[in-house]
């Protein structure tokens, strides 16, 4: 029923295993393939189908009347508007940054429609009764059959159609403990005051060209607010899909953890294949006051182009997390596997004395994919502690670049990082590189930093198949192994989610 | 071909990156046999391990190799690893992050299912390899480590030397095992090996020295040079290759 790839097949596999290694096995698919260590053959990308929905679609192009018009469709308050147009005007005075280790075309942001909805949603669903079969049926393509997934995995699902969001679910038994989990259109109409207090408050619209556009057209996305001292009682999830052709997407999501809270929240994509480069910017601002902590864990996988380079997703992301209070946690997650390129530092500004900042990435290219991704950890209270592990593979022509800061403020007395910056290339064409920076103002820091590249030999594939393993079980289980530290940190179902999408990734990669 | 034979190598010439490694090697072994590949460095003796091992950079180029019968150049180094052929390497490579035990049981289970067995679960598989662990004196705490990742040289050969008694080989191939190991570790290995000798198993032993051959006693000893066998005799032969040098066989060929 779910395919192998997508992220709720998880669901349907029954009981997780104990030993977490055992699972690899699974997924990784045997199937010989031409032996040439140099043959990438990629495999086609599952998820590419376009759902035959009828969009409600703008014209292309970029004006304040656009701005204006977004705004409208999702009867905004007043003050929201107005915030959008001060982005956009400022976004105007930027140019795009260049400074990425990326090789594109420059994006013509006039060519692109900044606004589809499904039609459907017009009036929009009260429960997944009153969603479009055809909606639903593309989830069933992708493996994602919402109603059995909620119902099997204990998940509350925002999922994001395109984009706007179709199907809440799980919503009492959130709201019984005062955990708001919606689509940030609603809560901008619901909670007009928790937006006004938060928006653009980690990510200003002045942030970065990218920023700025989002903030000025961003669609919908979700919004998170867990009150003082709760435990989130279930893992939140969004899926972001993206649908009509030609269509940018403009996800803008916020989480607030008040005191003492805790909250998991998962993030994963699958898209349908197309030829046009499809831009993505989104924004991600995660609050966590005293004593708060926050997890996000992400699994991207959009379409990365065919393996000529053609088509995929361009993914500049904006994420960021601010620990205000004293003793607050926030950890990144990050399994990326998809897009044609990936721009994108998930960062911590550790304000509060004693807060810890996390951040845990896999970032795989095959091709001609180009990943420029990283972090930045940015130290002001006293004692606090960051940990950067990064695990950057390439395959095929790809590029992969790690790109981290570490900032040490004057205030941030006996503050500590530990960075560890791992690359792992398949064949001889693919790239990685790592571009670490550190800034150190305070004698009594601790800043380490290791980094390795190393190659998936092919002594270590022959060891393997020596033992009587497929060269694919091999790849997959090095890469495993290689991902390790990264992997230990998500959720057990995720886990082995990301290995599966691993597997997937690289079929075919060694040849 | 004789279907007595295990193993059949007929006039083999194998060739790396353009260089010529065996050059009309022939070799035959017979179910039960223990050979010993005598020779000095570059005379092509771990080639003869790769090529037959199935290793993608040996190309052989001519000749025949016949393993139980079936064209053995014909098979990936997975299918031969299922039908009972077993490396244990020089130079064991480190794969960190892999799960030492976790990796033996994919290996082993795959065997038995190319092999149209039921895969063995995690707790019988367990049991089954510390007992081996204390059969060569090995800490199980090995089990947890990553494979080959940290291991001393002694320890990464008692691994093979685990694998090799798990897998139970129809061939069982030790290119140069004895190298780099102290005297203890050489006579747990040799235990190991005398352990699974029977009328069934084969042996092929690869060695530079003729050190192992006083723990391993062969039924022959073959020595390589210039990429073909130049010699053959039984157990005396190592001796007279200790005490001479190889100098002197290149002589008289």
């Amino acid at each position: 029923m779910a395919g192998p790839h997508c992220l709720v097949s998880i669901y349907s596999c029954g009981i997780m295993r104990p030993e977490k290694n055992l699972l690899i096995k699974e997924v990784g698919v045997a199937k010989r393939h031409d032996p040439s260590i140099d043959s990438f053959v990629s495999k086609r990308y599952e998820h590419g189908f376009v759902t035959d929905i009828e969009s409600e679609q703008f014209a292309a192009g970029l004006s304040e009347d656009v701005v204006r018009a977004i705004s409208a469709k999702k009867n905004e308050p007043e003050f929201l508007l107005e915030w959008r147009l001060e982005a956009y005007r400022h976004w105007l005075t930027l140019t795009p940054p260049d400074w990425a280790h990326l090789k594109m075309s420059p994006i013509d942001f006039q060519a692109i429609s900044y606004f589809a909805a499904p039609k459907s949603n017009a009036n929009a669903p009260k429960s997944l009764d009153e969603v479009d079969p055809k909606l639903l049926e593309t989830y069933e393509k992708l493996g994602v059959p919402l109603h059995e997934r909620a119902r099997l995995a204990g998940v509350a699902v925002d999922a994001v159609f395109d984009s706007v969001s179709v199907a809440t679910t799980f919503k009492d038994k959130l709201e019984e403990v005062g955990v708001i989990f919606c689509p940030f259109s609603e809560a901008a109409q619901k909670h007009p005051e928790l937006i006004k207090q938060y928006l653009g408050k980690v990510v200003p619209y002045r942030d970065n060209f990218f920023a700025a556009l989002n903030s000025a057209v961003f669609s919908d996305g979700s919004f998170v607010y867990i009150p003082k001292g709760v435990r989130s009682p279930l893992e939140l999830s969004t899926y972001f899909r993206i649908n009509a052709a030609n269509t940018g997407q403009f996800e803008r999501t916020l989480i607030v953890a008040e005191e003492g809270s805790y909250v998991s929240y998962l993030e994963g994509c699958t898209a349908p294949m197309r030829d046009e480069n499809q831009l993505h910017a989104a924004v991600v601002e995660l609050i966590a006051k005293t004593d708060a902590e926050i997890k996000y864990s992400t699994v991207q996988n959009w379409y990365p182009g065919d393996e000529e380079g053609r088509g995929g997703i361009y993914n500049f992301v904006t994420k960021r997390g601010s620990c205000e209070g004293d003793r607050s946690k926030i950890s990144w997650t990050q399994i990326e596997t998809g897009s044609a390129i990936t721009w994108k530092y998930p960062s911590c500004i550790l304000r509060g004395d004693d807060s810890v900042g996390e951040f845990y990435s896999v970032a795989l290219t095959n091709n001609h994919q180009q990943a420029d991704t990283g972090t930045k950890m940015i130290h002001i209270g006293k004692r606090t502690k960051s940990v950067i592990i990064s695990k950057g593979i390439s395959a095929g022509q790809a590029q992969n670049a790690y790109r981290g800061l570490v900032r040490i403020a004057p205030t941030a007395v006996k503050a500590r990082n530990y960075s560890q910056c791992d690359s792992l290339l398949i064949g001889d064409r693919c790239g990685a590189h790592t571009f670490p920076y550190m800034e150190v103002s305070e004698s009594t820091a601790q800043v380490e930093h290791e980094a390795t590249t190393s190659k998936i030999g092919e002594d270590q594939l022959f060891y393997c198949q020596s033992r009587g393993l497929s060269e694919e079980d091999a790849v997959s289980m090095i890469v495993n192994g290689f991902c390790k530290e990264v992997f230990k940190k998500l959720p057990m179902e995720f886990a082995l989610e990301a290995q599966n999408l691993l597997a997937v990734s690289l079929e075919g990669s060694v040849g | 071909m004789s279907s007595d034979l295990l193993l059949d190598i007929k006039n083999v010439c194998a060739s790396v990156e353009e260089k010529q490694v065996l050059k009309g090697l022939s070799l035959q072994i017979k179910p039960g046999e223990v050979h010993a590949i005598m020779g000095p460095n570059g005379a092509g003796k771990s080639s003869l391990s790769n090529v037959l091992a199935g290793r993608d950079a040996f190309k052989v180029t001519d000749g025949e190799i016949a393993y139980c019968g079936e064209d053995l150049l014909e098979l990936s180094p997975e299918e031969r690893a299922h039908k009972g052929i077993f490396m244990a390497f020089q130079y064991p490579v480190e794969i960190p992050g892999v799960n030492n035990l976790y990796f033996m049981r994919s290996a082993f289970n795959a065997k038995r299912e190319a092999n149209g067995e039921e895969p063995m679960e995690a707790y019988p598989f367990m049991m089954k390899v510390q007992q081996l662990c204390g059969e060569l004196e090995m800490n199980p705490d090995f089990l947890k480590r990553a494979l080959n990742d940290g291991f001393s040289g002694g320890e990464k050969k008692r691994n093979e030397m685990l694998q090799m008694m798990l897998l139970e080989p129809k061939l069982a191939i030790l290119d140069e095992t004895d190298s780099g190991l102290d005297i203890d570790a050489l006579r747990v290995i040799s235990n190991a090996v005398n352990s699974l000798r029977n009328t069934e198993r084969s042996f092929l032993v690869v060695t530079h020295y003729q050190r192992l051959l006083d723990y391993i006693k062969p039924d022959f000893v073959h020595v390589l040079a210039n990429g073909k066998i130049v010699k053959s005799g039984d157990a005396s032969l190592a001796l007279e290759l200790e005490e001479k040098g190889y100098a002197w066989i290149n002589e008289e060929v």
